[in-house]
């Protein structure tokens, strides 16, 4: 069928025709976060419980794309974010589900659901725009996430989507790659290239069929923004893609997706089939005679297929070895011929600058960072989650106003940005200016989002030591520098933390470290020394600890700590109970021990302790 | 073993044919079998006309792949950052001592195969383990044993 | 053609050649390891970096073998701190993976590098993972029997699972182009043992002497349509 603008405006009268039936409306989180909390059973729950009432024809249940605030899953919102209920259904699933159709009836509020302010247990919230975590930030991108239902295009539709593509196809293909380079958009997975110079020099090179690929490949650790937008608002990518195709020269497009997100597959999948359905994928798009089609491609469990010239290797059925950039991939990409590849949050932003205006998204962020970012916030900080602010905002205010500081009162100590290519910011630079190129001047990165917060009770030098771990099993092994480097790189590190530092060991690592990210063939290599380096940099006493004084001072190096019961024991034996070698003797009520010879340093103890009797040193 | 050759073109034809989805077809295949049998690759390289190294080279390099035999239940704990940082190396400790196997392997019974996986994206409720589809958050040393005995009982 | 200055003297190249074959053609010495006449480059052992100047006044650490030239490069150096840092680097790693190799003790001599400051390998033979064999048997002999299978550091050349592989014709490319001399081949009593796989060594019918395995001689008989009878005669005795 040939979708029309009629016929756009139509499915949204359709649509919002068909809510107005409903006298109340409930969106339930249905994130990998809050699905892991629990979400589909209070779905479920709360599903029986309207139809037992009665009430299931006038109230609509909505399962929605991740809400951000994954720390407190699973998440129900009731009408227009008019009352906000956090860990729903965590502790007592019938009494919150009941809570919830007292709530549905008449309006009262379960105290017990609403978030309260960590600092102030009086203090609740009730409006989700109230909550510091969610007026602090600025949803351009997310804004529809949690909102609408990612499976039902007509959702997507009623609340303007495919608008922009309309708009596109009138418009010039010269003009919207105009557009997209003077809001000053930057490639947010990482690169931070200017997209509107990157789909002008594809547009410009030579060779066909062109190609255009979103990359899903999502692979830092502790990063999730692109599942959630890819299992949240899958539309807004495609909508992206069919924009940039129009406006490059494309008629194929491919989205690689990672293969640990089952969810984000198969909601791609659907909102493909049904855009196709509905004429807004295939042949002659809104009746000009522009086609475009989108495949899916999945991941093998490869970080380096996230590198782009990786990716298109390994779309075209081969191992994922990057290659030289010298011919850069848009002259030069998927099978030899011009491809724009941009990351999905980038393919996002495109259908907003259509609709809004470039003069809108500049207006946003800084001068040189555009826009907004999608961080996520995870780590020792209490609100983790997504979150979306204007470039230039303060680390601070996302770590303290949004993240709602570090959990258990304990100490800031690092944040560390843009995953294993990034590095470690300390507590001095808590006021700079989120952007790119201010993370660049720290030497970390913006990379994908990933913001991950560490207290003092974590080791910079474990912390260097998991990402050479992580980048050694995730190298794909082409080059020797990234191949033979890191795991030498990871072989002084990990005898540092082991009490085996010798002299000479930083020294070595700084020459290393240079040598890999010069001689290094892809980003990954080239990046792969950062976490080390800028933990030398900005903790260089903490390496030189371990290696003079074979101290640890987080305590957490295993050989280098010790783990005791101090006096303020009182003998309850949940410790001993604990221990799963049975290290710990003691009678109740009297103070208990730890066999040292046969401690395994797994910490247990500590962590089940509530009065804090055990020392680590 | 024996091969299901209609299910494997079955398969193969899913893609078109399409050797640039050599990759998809062996998931696919793992997910028949529970792992990727060498018949398999030897047969549907050969129907494809893609040499029989290449198809090696791409289950070797691709780590959701596995050529062999996992248990009923594949464990994947997340050793992603957060994860890491709010314990996932101990969780992973925990789950090597219960079922008496290292990261990698299968337990003797076949029950369990204990991986390890680079973020599954749900860093919020860091440390994360799943298992086959479903999702445990916030695991904690002391909760893997429970774990893993309530899939044992649901074994009975 | 373009014209800019290598180590300070000046070149012309034509506008896309490899930065590497310009050099040679003027005499400047670059070391590689994976790079081949007959294959090109796929940039894998990073030995023969050079610094290249681009106008606006951009430095740069290069491959040689895979850059190509262009109007915006202005100068060329082989021998910067930064080039050798990388140079030496890579061969004294490459020391500490093949230890017993020959060719790389004499480029690792070269560099001013003897012993490795890491502990040896003892399981990587002499392989270098240059994958000159794995291209040579791909595009060269055209059988592809083998692969360079899985990844980073336990990146192995191998045929498909280890066994002998049905693709392999024993024609010993691999053991020609291998710069380490890695690759294990054998002949020994008319079989050639190579890559796991036994081969029958034809017998030349005049002088009696063997010479190449049947396989690969069936193999080239189907290719160019000469009848083995011929093939099986030897080149000295044809």
């Amino acid at each position: 069928m040939t979708m029309t603008i009629e016929r756009l405006e139509e499915i949204k009268r359709a649509f919002l025709l068909r809510q107005q039936v409903y006298q109340k409306t409930i969106r339930v989180c249905c994130g990998t976060g809050c699905i892991s909390s629990g979400a589909l059973k209070v779905l479920e729950r709360l599903r029986d419980a309207l139809k037992n009432e009665g009430l299931s024809e006038r109230v609509r249940v909505v399962e929605t794309g991740c809400h951000g605030f994954c720390e407190r899953g699973p998440i129900v919102v009731f009408g227009e974010n008019e009352i906000f209920y956090q860990i729903v259904g965590k502790r007592n699933l019938d009494a919150d589900v009941k809570a919830l159709i007292e709530t549905v009836k008449s309006n009262t509020l379960a105290q017990n659901l609403l978030y309260t302010d960590p600092n102030d247990k009086t203090k609740k919230f009730v409006a989700t725009s109230e909550i510091p975590f969610y007026y602090e930030q600025q949803k351009i991108v997310l804004k529809m996430n949690g909102y609408i239902d990612p499976e039902s295009i007509e959702d997507y539709i009623a609340n303007g989507g495919y608008t922009a593509l309309y708009k596109a196809l009138k418009m010039n293909p010269e003009e919207i790659i105009d557009w997209v380079d003077k809001s000053g958009l930057r490639g947010r997975g990482g690169g931070g290239f200017r997209t509107g110079r990157k789909w002008r020099s594809c547009r410009e090179a030579q060779g066909s069929p062109k190609y255009i690929v979103a990359n899903g490949d999502e692979g830092d650790p502790g990063a999730f923004m692109d599942r959630s937008l890819m299992e949240g608002n899958p539309h807004s990518i495609i909508e992206g893609m069919i924009i940039g195709g129009y406006a490059i020269g494309s008629n194929v497009g491919y989205i690689y997706v990672r293969d640990e997100y089952p969810l984000a597959v198969k909601r791609l999948t659907k909102a493909i089939e049904d855009a196709r359905g509905l004429g807004l994928l295939g042949k002659g798009i809104f009746g000009t005679d522009f086609d475009f089609d989108i495949h899916i491609f999945r991941g093998g469990g490869a970080f380096v297929c996230g590198e782009s010239t990786a990716l298109m290797s390994s779309l075209e059925g081969r191992i994922g070895e990057p290659r030289a950039k010298y011919i850069h991939t848009v002259e030069r990409g998927l099978w030899d011929k011009p491809t724009n590849l941009n990351n999905v949050e980038t393919w996002a932003c495109v259908p907003l600058i259509i609709n809004n205006g470039w003069e809108w998204f500049a207006s946003i962020g800084t001068k040189n960072s555009t826009g907004t970012k999608i961080f996520s916030l995870v780590g020792k900080v209490n609100n983790t989650g997504l979150v979306e602010v204007p470039m230039g905002i303060t680390l601070r205010k996302i770590i303290y106003d949004i993240g709602g500081g570090i959990q258990k009162g304990k100490k800031f100590k690092a944040v560390q940005t843009g995953g294993p290519s990034g590095g470690c910011i300390p507590a001095e630079y808590l006021d700079t200016p989120v952007d790119f190129d201010t993370l660049t001047q720290l030497g970390s990165m913006m990379g994908s989002g990933g913001m991950i917060v560490m207290d003092e009770r974590n080791c910079m030098v474990d912390v260097a030591r998991y990402f050479l771990n992580f980048l050694v099993e995730e190298s794909c092994g082409k080059c020797v520098p990234c191949r033979e480097g890191v795991r030498r790189m990871y072989e002084i590190v990990d005898r540092i933390c082991n009490g085996e530092g010798e002299e000479g060991d930083i020294e070595h690592l700084e020459e290393l470290g240079r040598a890999i990210k010069l001689g290094s063939l892809c980003g990954l290599g080239q990046s792969a020394p950062n976490p080390v380096l800028s933990t030398i940099k900005y903790f260089r006493e903490e390496y030189e600890e371990h290696i003079k004084q074979k101290k640890c001072r987080a305590g957490v190096c295993k050989p280098l700590i010790k783990i005791s019961i101090n006096e303020k024991c009182t003998g309850c034996m949940v410790c001993a109970r604990n221990c799963p070698v049975g290290c710990i003797s003691g009678e109740k009520q009297k103070l208990h021990v730890i066999d040292q010879s046969r401690c395994i340093k797994c910490q247990i103890c500590y962590d089940v302790c509530r009065f804090d009797a055990v020392t680590i040193e | 073993m024996e091969l299901d050759i209609e299910k494997l073109d079955g398969i193969i034809n899913k893609y078109g044919g399409n050797k640039s989805y050599l990759l998809g077809m062996f998931q696919d295949i793992q997910r028949e079998y529970r792992y990727l049998p060498k018949e398999a690759v030897k047969y549907v390289c050969s129907k494809l006309n893609v040499p029989k190294a290449k198809g090696y080279e791409l289950a070797t390099f691709y780590k959701s792949i596995s050529l062999v035999p996992r248990g009923k239940h594949t464990i994947h704990v997340c050793m992603g950052t957060a994860c890491h940082l709010r314990g996932s190396p101990g969780v992973l400790e925990a789950f090597e001592r219960e079922l008496k196997v290292s990261k990698g392997g299968t337990t003797e019974d076949g029950l369990f195969t204990l991986e390890t996986v680079n973020c599954l994206g749900a860093c919020a409720l860091a440390p994360l383990v799943r298992i086959d589809e479903k999702d445990f958050g916030k695991v904690n040393q002391t909760i893997v044993k429970n774990i893993i005995d309530d899939y044992k009982k649901s074994e009975k | 053609m373009v014209t800019f200055k290598i180590d300070n003297k000046v070149v012309e190249a034509r506008e896309g050649e490899y930065l590497l074959d310009v050099a040679r053609r003027n005499g400047f010495y670059i070391p590689t390891l994976c790079h081949h006449d007959s294959l090109g480059s796929d940039g894998r052992c990073r030995l023969c970096v050079v610094e290249v100047k681009t106008k606006g006044g951009r430095k740069r650490i290069v491959t040689s073998c895979l850059y190509p030239v262009s109007k915006d490069v202005e100068e060329v150096n082989t021998s910067t701190d930064d080039v050798n840092l990388v140079r030496k680097t890579v061969l004294e790693l490459l020391l500490a993976r093949t230890p017993e190799s020959e060719l790389i003790q004499h480029l690792a001599r070269k560099y001013g590098i003897v012993e490795p400051r890491y502990k040896k390998d003892t399981d990587k033979g002499k392989c270098i993972l240059c994958n000159l064999c794995v291209r040579t048997c791909e595009s060269i002999v055209g059988v592809s029997a083998i692969g360079i299978t899985g990844k980073g550091p336990q990146k192995k050349i191998s045929p498909p699972f280890g066994e002998a592989s049905d693709a392999c014709i024993g024609c010993g490319a691999c053991v020609a182009v291998c710069p380490t001399g890695h690759i294990f081949m054998e002949d020994r009593d008319g079989i050639r043992l190579m890559w796991r796989k036994r081969f029958e060594l034809a017998k030349c019918p005049k002088c009696g002497r063997y010479h190449a395995p049947v396989e690969q001689l069936q193999f080239i008989s189907k290719k160019t349509n000469v009848p083995m009878e011929q093939l099986l005669i030897c080149t000295d005795c044809r």
